[in-house]
């Protein structure tokens, strides 16, 4: 946000101060407040003050304060509407942390909490605003606005983002970490009320290991806020509980969803101080949820009012954090939480004015707000009945209804089914035999049947849990599923009738996070969207911060209502993880990111190497002057860190069979002591990878691929030899780690050589170019060398065991300081290879690149009855050839790097491209490599380059891909 | 995430395992027809309904695995090590 936003604190809310000290009650039985631990915070930039155990809003309320935010849309004061963490009006900014939910976070001394950013700002005089959001604020008016024309979109775009509900993320790196976590368990319970207590503690009694995970920071669920006989069982529940070692309890977290064989994600809150989150990512053999149910609200005008409330948040209050929610209440009732919440703020000596009872088909028609006094504008001053009187109260409860938390079972393949005798959707029957449900998610019953009910499904999920472990067991376990094994489902518990409510002859808010009304969705619905996804999608009800819990149900209803159809024919949305919203801080986990180094990087990094990350390995790109570096290896002598190239051992009578269906080329006449170069194509006959193979003794073989290539090549040879070819007698090993690799290149690197590998004939004519020699170097025995030529020198790979690399790479700098010996990195090897016109796989390639465009022809041998990418290329030799070919190019002017990438075009048409590209120290002028249409591949043709900034350069394709000794003198010296 | 039932290591998270995708059979390189090899590189049935196909427990015991899955209820019904029975 920027500056000019509007922040709450530039002008606090009228009734923010002062604390009212009158709104705590006296202890009450089950208060999670320590009153003797008092904390002060501020809220909004001044002093507030509350108790440990005390959320953020409950020690605000205590104080008085009835306002937390402003509404997306419509800019009303919103206030506590279920005092709990789906609590829409209740999200604010808690130092650094944005979109805090303040109904659930426990407040601790020292926070800054503020209100969040609305829009348009308060500063905005709220009539004005009215009449400007009433303009263009409808439902779908994101996609009816925001349109025409085109030009107008960045515009449109920062209007939009002041929509976007939230605080301000800070541009600082936070102090908090998130953390990632696997379990493994038998029974994973999800939800800690009576009956998911009930089942964890009846499938710990049978031995299974199980998690019980539970939203809140206690177990206990609706127990919490009961009377005598609720706290009574809590008290033993939660004993029973800590008895019982094989249940692990995760509070303040939640199951946010359920993916396939019940791999389970646990979103653990405030882990450790200094964990904000973490991701648990739970294998569970069986899983039984037991989310119970959230309370719905009801549709009627000013049902967003501060003081209009659910009655589970009144009896939160009361008997939580023994807030007193207002002084004169009217309740509105359909069931016997309604009734209970009536008593329970009668005990706290709230005037119950009215008990509207809906039972008898009473009802409420709407909340007014009060037009004077400090409450005006943002408070509940009387509610208008269905007889038609007005009763004055400062507090509004509603229990009407409520609606089942499916989501993991949706997520579980069950589809939710409209109930109408209890007004709400249930589980259907689709669930997979792993998931089980229990308590009041479920159905209806005391809180003892409840709990009788949850303990059958937890011995049955954990019987389960056993039957299924016992088939993975078996040896005879992959041979099929086998899920009919273990006990049956317990009965579903049965449900009792409840009055349908959900709109009264008014409209009102539907989602209080979008601010979407009932007059909304009815208008949406005569524009034709009837389906319940679509107008969804149109509305974005159910798309706040709620998600869905608590308007879905009455979204569905009030469609169900304009389009003439029941809510069961109506259908309701399918539920998507997460359930609750998740941080991308707990998704990324803790930052594991494995390096591979050679041997040698720490000696690299203590001489100036800059590092180059390649894959998963960390190298030298060079250690200060890469063109310096060509210049030694040219005239002097070099020496570089290959240990990342892939090294596959290869032994057996049938390699040969092996290489000959991998490479293009032949390898049957492979001579012992020799070395070939070679290059792998997939069957689609694209160059896959290249290297060198060396025969090193009988039977045994030493195949090279590139760094990146190593982990495709291993598998691809895995895969021939386990599958198609497990005839044939070869062993493959992968030896990366087992060597480090050191190339010395240059003119006097026979020299160098020779000073360390005495007995070693480095003669011509005995140790020639293209061969490999097993050798002592250094003193280090087990060392074999291939003389090859990447850079274009005489040079000498050594494969030195790996513990030995840094010893020999010493040696080599401490015995040739005379020969002016020096290390280089990637980059005067890169530059090097394409003076030589060497190509790179994946960078002079790509996945259309055949074996015959990138200029292998001398290579593909036809004639073989079989290898990879056979076919294909033969086909490609009978069209005449591919229609680019890799040539070497150099541009007319010889100062000007044309960046890789670049273009080749002729007018408007493109050409070719530059693949590769580089100022060349040895020739003093530019190089490179690229593809050209077959027709401008001859040497001499002058082609354009069009250059990043739109002009274009002339570059000559020249005869070789060489740029530097093509016939090749200098490595076969 | 689903599992899969390795012969060697017993049911193994899917994420320790590299897709092959659909079984298939390489045709003769000499004798097949450009529609036939292309066929084999590029064409799959893709069924919604139980298909054959390779896995690579690359990141367990290095088998290749042919398995039998329903692509829309993810169930495996039987899971043996590809080639084993040469
Ligand atoms: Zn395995």
């Amino acid at each position: 946000m920027t500056g000019t936003s509007f922040r709450l604190e530039d002008r606090p809310l009228r009734n923010a101060a002062p604390p009212n000290p009158g709104r705590r009650l006296d202890p009450r039985p089950g208060e999670v407040i320590d009153r003797s631990a008092p904390l002060s915070f501020t809220w909004n930039g001044r002093p507030a003050q509350g108790f440990e155990g005390d959320t953020i809003v409950s020690a605000l309320a205590a104080s008085g304060v009835r306002v937390f935010s402003r509404s997306l849309k419509y800019h009303r004061p919103r206030g506590l509407l279920t005092a709990s963490f789906h609590d829409p009006g209740c999200l604010v900014q808690v130092d650094d942390e944005p979109n805090v939910r303040g109904a659930h976070r426990r407040v601790e001394a020292g926070m800054r909490v503020s209100a969040q950013n609305a829009w348009p700002s308060l500063r905005f005089d709220v009539k004005a605003a009215n009449q400007l959001v009433g303009r263009f604020l409808g439902p779908g008016f994101y996609y009816k606005t925001f349109i025409a024309p085109e030009r107008l979109w960045p515009a449109y775009e920062s209007v939009l983002k002041r929509f976007a509900a939230g605080g301000r993320a800070s541009a600082e790196p936070s102090h908090d970490s998130y953390d990632k976590r696997y379990a493994h368990v038998d029974v994973l319970v999800a939800g800690g009320g009576p009956a998911g207590m009930a089942a964890a503690v009846a499938a710990a009694a049978v031995g299974a290991s199980v998690m019980l995970v539970e939203e809140e920071y206690e177990l206990g669920g609706h127990l919490r806020w009961g009377g005598k006989r609720e706290l009574d069982l809590l008290a033993e529940q939660r004993a029973a509980v800590d008895a019982s070692p094989g249940i692990e309890v995760l509070t303040n977290s939640v199951v946010t969803a359920r993916y396939d064989d019940n791999w389970m994600a646990v979103l653990q809150r405030s882990v450790f101080p200094g964990v904000r989150e973490r991701l648990v990512k739970a294998r569970a053999t069986t899983v039984v949820v037991a989310a119970g149910l959230i309370e719905r609200p009801y549709v009627f005008a000013g049902n967003d009012l501060p003081g209009v409330m659910l009655s589970t948040a009144a009896r939160r209050l009361v008997n939580l954090w023994a807030v007193k929610p207002g002084t004169r209440a009217v309740v509105f009732s359909a069931n016997a939480e309604g009734d209970a919440a009536a008593a329970d703020l009668e005990d706290a000596g709230v005037e119950i004015t009215r008990l509207v009872d809906a039972r008898r088909g009473e009802n409420i028609v709407r909340a007014l707000a009060a037009r004077h006094g400090a409450a005006r504008r943002t408070g509940l001053s009387a509610v208008e009945l269905g007889d038609g009187s007005i009763v004055e109260c400062d507090l509004l409860v509603t229990a009407i209804g409520w609606t089942a938390p499916t989501s993991l079972l949706n997520m579980a393949g069950d589809r939710p089914v409209y109930d109408p005798t209890a007004a709400r959707f249930r589980p259907g029957d689709g669930l997979p035999d792993s998931v089980f449900v229990t308590g009041g998610l479920l159905g209806d019953g005391t809180v003892d049947e409840l709990v009788a009910h949850g303990s059958d499904v937890g011995r049955a999920a954990a019987a389960r849990s056993d039957a299924r472990s016992v088939r993975q067991d078996r040896s005879d376990r992959a041979a099929g599923a086998d899920d009919d094994a273990g006990p049956a489902r317990p009965a579903p518990l049965p449900v009792v009738p409840h009055p349908a409510l959900f709109r009264s002859t008014t409209h009102g808010i539907v989602d209080y996070s979008e601010d979407v009304s009932s007059k909304d969705l009815i208008g949406a619905a005569h524009e034709g969207y009837e389906s319940v996804e679509l107008l969804k999608r149109f509305t974005t009800v159910t798309m706040g911060s709620a998600q869905g819990k608590l308007e879905t149900v009455n979204a569905v209803a009030v469609l169900a209502e304009a389009t003439g159809r029941t809510i069961g024919e109506t259908g309701t949305t399918v539920w998507r993880p997460p359930y609750a919203p998740m941080s991308l801080g707990a998704l990324a986990g803790r930052q594991f990111e494995p390096v591979r180094r050679s041997p040698m990087q720490g000696w690299h990094e203590a001489h100036g190497a800059r590092p180059l990350v390649a894959g998963a390995w960390i190298r030298p790109d060079h250690y200060g002057d890469p063109e310096a570096e060509v210049r030694n290896v040219r005239t002097n002598v070099g020496i570089i860190d290959v240990t990342p190239l892939g090294k596959l051992d290869l032994r057996g009578p049938d390699v040969p069979l092996l290489l000959n269906l991998l490479y293009v080329n032949k390898w049957s006449k492979l001579a012992e002591g020799a070395v070939r170069y070679g290059v792998m194509c997939g069957d689609d006959g694209v160059v896959f990878d290249d290297g060198v193979t060396g025969h090193l003794g009988p039977d045994h073989y030493v195949m090279s691929t590139t760094s990146s290539g190593a982990e495709a090549v291993l598998n691809l040879v895995e895969h021939v030899l386990a599958t198609d070819h497990p005839e044939w007698r070869i062993h493959v090993t992968p030896v990366v780690g087992d060597y480090a690799s050191i190339n010395v290149a240059g003119p006097d690197s026979r020299a160098l050589l020779g000073r360390l590998a005495p007995e070693l004939d480095l003669s011509p004519g005995a140790f020639a170019y293209m061969q490999v020699r097993s050798a002592t170097i250094a003193g280090v025995t087990g060392c074999f060398t291939w003389r090859i030529g990447f850079t274009g020198e005489l040079s000498y790979e050594l494969h030195v065991p790996a513990d030995r690399g840094l010893h020999v790479w010493e040696a080599l700098l401490d015995t040739g300081r005379d020969l002016g010996c020096a290390p280089f990195g990637v980059e005067a090897q890169r530059i090097m290879r394409l003076e030589k016109g060497h190509l790179i796989v994946g960078q002079d390639s790509d996945g259309l690149t055949s074996a015959y465009a990138a200029g292998l022809d001398w290579l593909v041998k036809p004639d073989k009855t079989d290898f990879l990418g056979k076919p294909e290329l033969a086909w490609v030799a009978e069209r005449g050839g591919p229609t680019a070919q890799l040539v070497g190019l150099q541009p007319v002017d010889g100062t000007l790097v044309p960046p890789e990438g670049c273009q080749l075009v002729e007018g408007t048409t493109i050409v070719g491209r530059i693949t590769s590209s580089r100022m060349s120290p040895t020739l003093g002028r530019s190089i490179g490599l690229g593809y050209v249409d077959r027709r401008l591949a001859s040497a001499g043709t002058v082609v354009s380059v069009r250059l990043p900034d739109g002009t274009e350069t002339p570059v000559t394709v020249m005869a070789d891909l060489a740029h530097f000794d093509p016939e090749g003198r200098r490595l076969r010296a | 995430m689903i599992l899969v039932p390795c012969p060697h290591c017993g049911p193994r998270n899917a994420s320790e395992f590299r897709y092959l995708g659909e079984e298939r059979a390489r045709p003769d390189p000499v004798a097949a027809t450009p529609p036939e090899w292309r066929q084999y590189l590029y064409r799959r049935t893709n069924p919604a309904g139980w298909t054959t196909e390779t896995w690579h427990h690359s990141s367990g015991c290095r088998a290749f695995l042919t398995v039998e899955r329903h692509t829309v209820t993810n169930e495996i019904r039987s899971c043996t090590v590809a080639g084993a029975h040469t």
